[in-house]
Formats: C-alpha cells, structure tokens, sequence
C-alpha cells in the first residue's frame, strides 16, 4: 500500500532522529531483557552453589550466618564443634557420608579450608556436577593443599609450588605458618562457586600446623619441625562444620532435630537449599531494585521517542493538510501517526531483543569464566514475552499522544497549509 | 500543445440536473475555541466549468471559505450544494470522500510530501478515491496518465522522473500540485493563492497551463487570491466581503 509506503519514506526522511530513537528503545530493552537474564542467571548459580548435601551443621548459630561461613566463606565461626560431637553424627545410622570443615587461616585472602578427599567427591554444585581437576589430583602427603581456580589465576600457581599458609583470615596477616610450607597438590575446574577462592588442605594438616601454637598465636622457643609434626598424632579436637550426606531425604527432618537438640553441645544443622532461599529473599530486594530501574530507563524511551515525534510535528501538519486535501480521514491521520510509534517501538524492540542474544552469545564464556555466572540463552519466557509486548503497545499507546495532537491539528487548520 | 492529454468530460455522469457546480444559501460557519471566528454567506454560487476568482485581503474568511467549500469543516447551519449534494448534511467521512471524488486542491505553497516522487504525489488522490483511480484509467496507466499531465502542465521530463519532490523549485512544485487536482478529473479545482510565491511571468504560464487542463477537463476552478491584477485570467472576479460577513469575537 503506498500510505505505508508513504509512511515509511516519511520516517526514512528522518532517519537520523528515527534510527536514533530506535536505538534508545533498543538499548532500553536490552537493559531490561538483560537485568532479567543476569536476575535468572545470578539466581540459578546461587542455588546451584551446593547440591546434594542434606544438611550443614555447625555450632549453633542462625542458619544465615552458618551457611555464610561453612558455603560462601563468609564471614566467621561464633564456636567449634568438638570432634566427638562429629564422630557421634557420623555414627548415627541415617547418615550416609559426612565430610568435615574446618576454617580459620588463609592464603593472600583466599580462605583455607581444612577438610578431608571425601569432599572432592561429595561436593555438588550446579546439578549435582562433581569437581574436577584440571591439574594434578587431591592431597596425597600431610603438607599438599589443592587450590581453587580463582587461586590459582590469581597468584600464578602450577602444581608443584612452595605456598605458605597465614594464621586469621585477612588479606594481609603478620602472623604465617613459614616453618611449615604447603606443595600445591592439585588445581580444581572453575566451578562458579566459592570453591574456587579456596585452598583446600586435609584436616590432619590443619592440626599440624597449629600443633605449636596456644590461643592463636606460636609458643615462644617451641618449635616443631615439620618432620617431627609427621609422626605425632594429628586427630583434630575439634572442626568448624560439617556437611552430611543423608541415606534417605525422609530422614532430613528428624536427622536435623536430633542434631538441634543434641545434648553434650549447642548444635546448629540446616538445610542448605532452604538457607540459600532465605538468603536470596534478602538480597532479592536488590534485584527488585534493578528491575524497577531498567523499567524506568524503558518508560525514558518512549518518552524520548514521543518527544521526538511531537517535534517533527509542525514539519508534519504541512503532511497532515496535503493528506486530508486528497481524501485522508482524520482518523488516516491519526492512524499514520500511531503506527509510526507503534513500528519505532518495534522495532526498538526487535533490534534490542537481538542485539541481547548477541551480546549474550559473545559474552558468555567471558561471564561464565571470569564471574562463574553462567547466563541462559534461551529463547524468551512467557513474562518476557508478555514484556516486550507491553513496551510495543506502550509504545503505541504513547505515540498515539502526538497522533491526537496532530488530528486535532489537522482539524484546526483546516484547509490551511502552516508552514 | 498537441500532447496535452485528453480529458473526457462526459465520464463522470452525477447530477447533471443542476446547472451550478457549487450554490451556498444562508450558510453560517464558527470556528471553535476562545477567540470565535465566525463567516456569514447568504448566497453564492460557482457555475459549471466557470473560472472564478475569489479577491480578499488576508483574514477576512477565505480559508474558511475554502474550509467549508471543500468540506473540511460543516457549516452550523444553512445548505451547501455541490453538485448536487448538501455537504452540510455529509458526516465527516463521507465528506472526506466527497472531497477527494470531486474536489482537485492546491495550496498556496508546500504542497507536496518532500519525501515522495513527483510520480507518488500526483497519485496521492487516487489511493484515497476509487472513482477518481477509475477515471483516470480510462486515459491508460495512472503513472502515464501522471507523467503526461505534468509534462502538459511544462514540465521537462527529465524533471518528472524525479525521486524526490523535495528538490523542485517552487514554480515546479505549484505545476505538480496541480498535475495532482487533476488528475482523475475531478469537477471542481479549488486553489488558495498557488501563484503567490511565483514571478509575474511564471504565474500567467502558470496560470495558463492550470487552465487548459481544467477545460479539457470540464472542471469549475475556484481561485482565492488579494491580487486584484489576476482577474484578467478569470470568467468572473467575485470580492469576498461582497458575498460574506466575517465576524470576530465572542460568540452570539
């Protein structure tokens, strides 16, 4: 039809003006498309952070707290837990396999974690993936210690490095464990989880290194060389946490109970998937946050895009007059105009659509490797289709703002051509 | 002139009966909003194929004239005849169709889609009016029918095969406006001033050319303008003010 085509030259004789209201849009919907993809994606390697373990316990604390310092490393242990306590667990007959945690020193910032080689093979994450090794395999000797892959990008080691363990937790400690170093046994896969920012060594050695030292801190003129510490009895008094594995899920609840009121310790066990919704309930108001901003820029869009319209307005009522001379009805009048938004919108879009997928398709190995964010290419949901279609009627709706302006013009100026 | 084309008169076949093409009796109009504008006609009336031109200053009513002569607007009261119909009684949509069946406009300036090709703007009428597509088929393909009324109206053809009206002079663009109320022959031609920003020799040729078209054509022209000195091209000079009372002001 030449209205449409007409239309559409109409457009293209502002094409600088038209093509850059499309980009605002497109920009505008990659923003929101975006947030909602990284929303997704931030959620879903969250939750994929552990899997498979039925329960976490630790001295009793919230379970917040416990699933920040035993999971993400956040933060520290208010208590131990003693190792009876531990082997009094692993002897109860609903558990399958427990794997012990122990936390306290750390390597230029990067926690160290004190654990056994059953935690190579128990800990899931994304699914139930297993860890795996890119170099090397687990300690073997009492001085190996096997290094997540942010530890290892990070400070350049291979498999066979001299490291040395600080006491505390902080990035820069004065304190160190020089006397006894560690050999870097092995490099574990980037797995997007907090397992890459750890150095693990086993527990024996956790003890060995602190075998001369009394309420954190060395004993002066009592040294123990490592080759002594080997033939000592290195049985840990106590750990930070442990993750148990349960032979049936039915058992989870009383299993928890029976920890909660153990009698000889105050105990915490906590189910690390419902812990982990309770902690993104708390930081979801953020991505709420970032959801009603990416709106906000959208809803600029289109106000940009009616600013654009409404200025090419007076240009457009000499167009408006020539149309309704020749036989266009106010309502053709009104109708090119609404369209015009409808089709900028559109196509705002579509190329903001594409251009997401694209971005997405680029950037992914880079945001999975560099943030362990793994983003969903897949097509667009139901609610984000629901979304995009919102925007292309908004964008209807708001060119129709200009469109009754324009008809209410046209029948104003009646015959009268306004330059 | 031996290539002008031909345009048949005897194919359109409405209301032959009345022997004026336009007739207003008793016919009030107001402007709507704050500061009403409002016109008085109590009699005019525009023969079949006459050339009429309508003298008036500025202001004193012609666009609204024209307004209500082509339809845009409806009168608050009295009848306006055109060819046998009363406008006045038309809904909007059917005098927007009205118009384009047998009204052929040109505005004083600016009177094309810059954008389109001087092809597209002349055929602008004949997307909006089956009537008028049809009448001009009988004279061949519409682009030829287009093509040969411009270069009738002198203009070169390597000028006509413009794409974009937009790089017309002026004088180029009036004679495409007026290839454009031809075309489809339509009865009446209604011009508002389409020679004001054309040089004295430019507007007789002008002029001239318009006027050949609308005979072949049959069709009444209808010409506001406040040059006294073009009533030399015209059947009948009628003064404006002599026909209507223009009121400003508040409303009665």
């Amino acid at each position: 039809m030449m209205i449409v085509r007409l239309a559409l030259q109409s457009l293209a004789n502002r094409r600088v003006t038209a093509v850059l209201t499309v980009l605002a849009i497109a920009v505008s919907v990659m923003l929101l498309l975006g947030v909602e993809k990284v929303r997704t994606g931030a959620k879903q390697s969250f939750a994929d952070t552990i899997s498979g373990t039925d329960l976490i316990v630790g001295a009793r604390s919230g379970s917040l707290n416990l699933l920040l310092y035993s999971v993400f490393r956040i933060g520290n242990a208010t208590n131990n837990v003693t190792w009876k306590s531990y082997q009094d667990i692993a002897k109860m007959p609903e558990v399958k396999w427990i794997v012990p945690l122990s936390l306290g020193d750390s390597h230029h910032g990067f926690r160290v974690l004190g654990t056994n080689t059953d935690y190579f093979t128990h800990y899931k994450f994304r699914h139930g993936q297993s860890m795996k090794f890119v170099a090397g395999g687990p300690f073997k000797d009492l001085f190996d210690a096997v290094i997540g892959s942010d530890v290892a990008e990070a400070l350049h080691y291979k498999v066979g490095d001299k490291i040395i363990i600080a006491h505390g937790t902080g990035a820069i400690s004065f304190i160190k464990h020089a006397d006894k170093p560690f050999r870097v046994s092995g490099i574990l896969a980037k797995t997007g989880t907090p397992i890459d920012r750890t150095v693990h060594v086993s527990l024996q050695a956790i003890e060995a290194i602190h075998i001369d030292w009394k309420n954190g801190a060395p004993v002066p003129g009592q040294s123990i060389s490592p080759e002594q510490v080997r033939k000592m009895d290195l049985t840990p008094t106590a750990i930070t946490a442990a993750m148990v594995g349960l032979k049936s899920k039915l058992a989870t609840f009383r299993v928890q109970r029976a920890i909660n009121n153990y009698e000889e310790e105050p105990l915490s066990a906590i189910m690390p998937g419902v812990a982990l919704q309770e902690l993104w309930g708390m930081i979801g108001t953020a991505e709420t946050a970032l959801s009603a901003v990416s709106a906000m820029v959208v809803v600029t869009a289109l106000l940009g895009m009616v600013t654009m319209i409404l200025t090419t307005l007076n240009e457009r009522r000499r167009e408006m007059a020539i149309l309704r001379s020749v036989g266009a009805t106010p309502a053709t009048v009104l109708g090119l105009l609404a369209a015009e938004g409808g089709l900028l919108t559109l196509a705002g879009v579509v190329v903001g659509a594409l251009g997401l997928y694209a971005g997405l398709y680029l950037a992914r190995p880079y945001i999975d490797h560099t943030y362990g964010l793994s983003l969903p290419i897949d097509p667009p949901r139901p609610d984000e289709w629901l979304k995009l279609g919102s925007i292309v009627v908004a964008g209807f709706v708001a060119g129709l703002l200009p469109a009754i302006r324009a008809y209410r013009l046209s029948l104003a100026d009646g015959m009268m051509v306004r330059t | 002139m031996d290539d002008l084309p031909t345009l048949e008169v005897g194919q359109r076949g409405e209301s032959v009966g009345s022997p004026d093409a336009v007739s207003f009796s008793d016919v009030q109009y107001t402007w709507p909003g704050s500061s009403p504008f409002t016109l008085s006609i109590e009699s005019f009336a525009l023969a079949r194929g006459e050339k009429l031109l309508l003298l008036g200053p500025s202001g004193s009513g012609k666009s609204t004239f024209l307004s209500l002569l082509a339809g845009i607007v409806a009168p608050n009261k009295g009848k306006i005849d055109v060819l046998g119909t009363n406008m006045a009684e038309l809904g909007g949509a059917a005098r927007d169709r009205f118009r384009v069946e047998h009204f052929g406009i040109i505005f004083q300036m600016f009177n094309l889609l810059p954008y389109g090709s001087l092809i597209d703007n002349v055929l602008l009428p004949l997307r909006f009016s089956r009537t008028r597509r049809d009448r001009a088929l009988v004279q061949g393909p519409v682009e030829d029918v287009s093509k040969r009324l411009l270069m009738a109206l002198g203009l070169d053809e390597s000028v006509v095969g413009s794409a974009r009206a937009a790089s017309l002079s002026v004088g180029q663009q009036q004679r495409v406006a007026a290839a454009r109320a031809l075309i489809g022959s339509p009865q009446i031609i209604v011009a508002d001033e389409p020679t004001s920003a054309l040089d004295r020799n430019t507007e007789g040729a002008f002029l001239k050319l318009l006027f050949a078209q609308s005979m072949a054509a049959g069709a009444s022209v209808i010409m506001v303008s406040h040059d006294e000195s073009l009533g030399q091209f015209f059947d009948r000079v009628v003064r404006l003010d002599e026909i209507a009372v223009a009121k400003r002001g508040a409303r009665q």
